[in-house]
C-alpha cells in the first residue's frame, strides 16, 4: 500500500474508537468529580489524568490516598492494577516492534484498554497490514480516546457533584468490551482462552491488588496457546 | 486530606511506572524475533486479559454493590450473542444497551 494511504488507516482507527467515547467519558467525569471531592484542585486532577491515563489505577490510587494510606502503598497498589499494560506491550511487539523508537514510545503512551483492544482485533483480522499502516491505525484510535479522557476529567472536576449517575451507565464499559471481544472468538483456541480466563478471574477475584485479573489473563493465554499447539499437530 | 507532596509523588511515580510497563516490551525488544512458544501465548493476550477484566464486572456489578443482577447478565449475554454470531461491534453494543434500558423500564 502506498504511503499516502496511511491516512485511511488513521481514519479507520478514529472511527472504530468513537463508540468507546460513550463509555470512557462517564468514567473520566467520575474521576474528575471524585478527585475534587478528595481535595485535589483542577490542575492536579487534570495532571493526574494526563500523566497516568489509566482509569482503574487512578481510582485505586485516589481511593487509597483519601483513606490516608501511605503514598507508597497507594502507588504500589495502583501499579499492580496496571500490570496488564506490560502484557499489552508484549502482545503489540510482534506487530509494531519494527517501528522507530520514538514511534514505539508514542504507542506506549497511548496503550490503554480501548486502543489495545481495537488494535488487537484489527491487526489479527488483517495480517497483511503494513507496519506503518498499523501505526497510523493505532494513532487513529488514540486520538479520540485520550482527549476524551482528559476533557472528561476536566469537566468532571469543574462540574463537581452536579453530574447525575444516570441509570445503567456504569454498565456501558462491560458491554463495550463484551461487544469487542465476542467477534474475536473465531477458533477453539480463542474461545478456550476467553472462557478459561473469565472463569479463573471469577475464581481468583478474592486476591488483593487485582491479581485475579493477572491469574485469569495468564491462565487464559496458556489455555489458548496449548489448544493451538495441539490442534496444529 | 491528601498531602500535596504525597499527591505529586504518586502522580509522577505512577505515571512513570505505568509508562515503563507500557513501554517494556515494545521498547526493549523492538523487532528482535521472539520464540515461537511466546508468540503463541501472546496471540491470546486480548481474548484472555479483556474477558478476565470484564467477567467480574458483569457478574458482580459495582452499581449494585456487587450483587449479581439478572438484568445486567442478560444485557451482557445479548451483547455477546450478537457479537459472536453477527461479528458486529456496534450491533453488539446496541443489543446490550437495548436489553439494559428496556429491561430497566419494564422492571422499574
Amino acid at each position: 500500500m502506498a504511503q499516502h494511504n496511511v491516512m485511511s488507516s488513521f481514519w479507520r482507527g478514529f472511527r472504530d474508537a468513537l463508540p468507546f467515547l460513550l463509555v470512557l467519558i462517564p468514567f473520566a467525569l467520575l474521576f474528575g468529580v471524585l478527585a475534587t471531592e478528595a481535595g485535589l484542585n483542577i490542575f492536579e486532577t487534570l495532571a493526574f489524568s494526563i500523566v497516568v491515563i489509566a482509569g482503574a489505577a487512578q481510582f485505586t490510587a485516589l481511593q487509597l490516598m483519601s483513606e490516608n494510606a501511605p503514598a507508597v502503598v497507594a502507588l504500589v497498589s495502583a501499579l499492580a492494577v496496571n500490570m496488564r499494560m506490560a502484557m499489552y506491550s508484549a502482545s503489540m511487539t510482534p506487530y509494531l516492534g519494527s517501528l522507530p523508537l520514538w514511534k514505539r514510545a508514542l504507542v506506549a503512551y497511548g496503550l490503554v484498554d480501548q486502543s489495545f483492544a481495537l488494535a488487537s482485533a484489527k491487526f489479527e483480522a488483517s495480517p497483511e497490514m503494513p507496519v506503518n499502516h498499523r501505526f497510523w491505525y493505532f494513532l487513529g484510535t488514540v486520538v479520540p480516546i485520550l482527549p476524551g479522557w482528559y476533557i472528561g476529567t476536566l469537566v468532571g472536576a469543574l462540574a463537581g457533584e452536579t453530574i447525575p449517575s444516570s441509570m445503567g451507565l456504569d454498565f456501558a464499559l462491560p458491554i463495550a468490551f463484551v461487544a469487542l471481544i465476542s467477534p474475536m472468538l473465531r477458533t477453539p483456541a480463542h474461545r478456550g482462552a476467553a472462557l478459561s480466563a473469565s472463569l479463573l478471574a471469577l475464581g481468583f477475584a478474592w486476591l488483593p491488588f487485582n491479581f485475579g485479573l493477572m491469574v485469569g489473563g495468564l491462565g487464559g493465554m496458556m489455555v489458548g496457546a496449548e489448544i493451538e499447539r495441539r490442534m496444529g499437530q | 486530606m491528601i498531602q500535596n507532596s504525597d499527591l505529586w509523588f504518586v502522580i509522577i511515580a505512577l505515571g512513570a511506572g505505568s509508562f515503563a510497563m507500557r513501554f517494556a516490551f515494545l521498547g526493549l525488544i523492538g523487532d528482535r524475533p521472539l520464540p515461537e512458544w511466546l508468540l503463541r501465548h501472546l496471540r491470546y493476550t486480548a481474548v484472555a486479559i479483556l474477558p478476565a477484566l470484564v467477567a467480574p464486572l458483569v457478574v458482580w456489578p459495582s452499581a449494585t454493590g456487587g450483587q449479581t443482577d439478572p438484568l445486567r447478565l442478560a444485557a451482557a449475554g445479548a451483547a455477546f450473542l450478537v457479537g459472536y454470531f453477527f461479528k458486529s461491534l456496534i450491533g453488539a453494543m446496541i443489543a446490550g444497551a437495548v436489553v439494559l434500558i428496556a429491561g430497566g423500564q419494564v422492571l422499574g
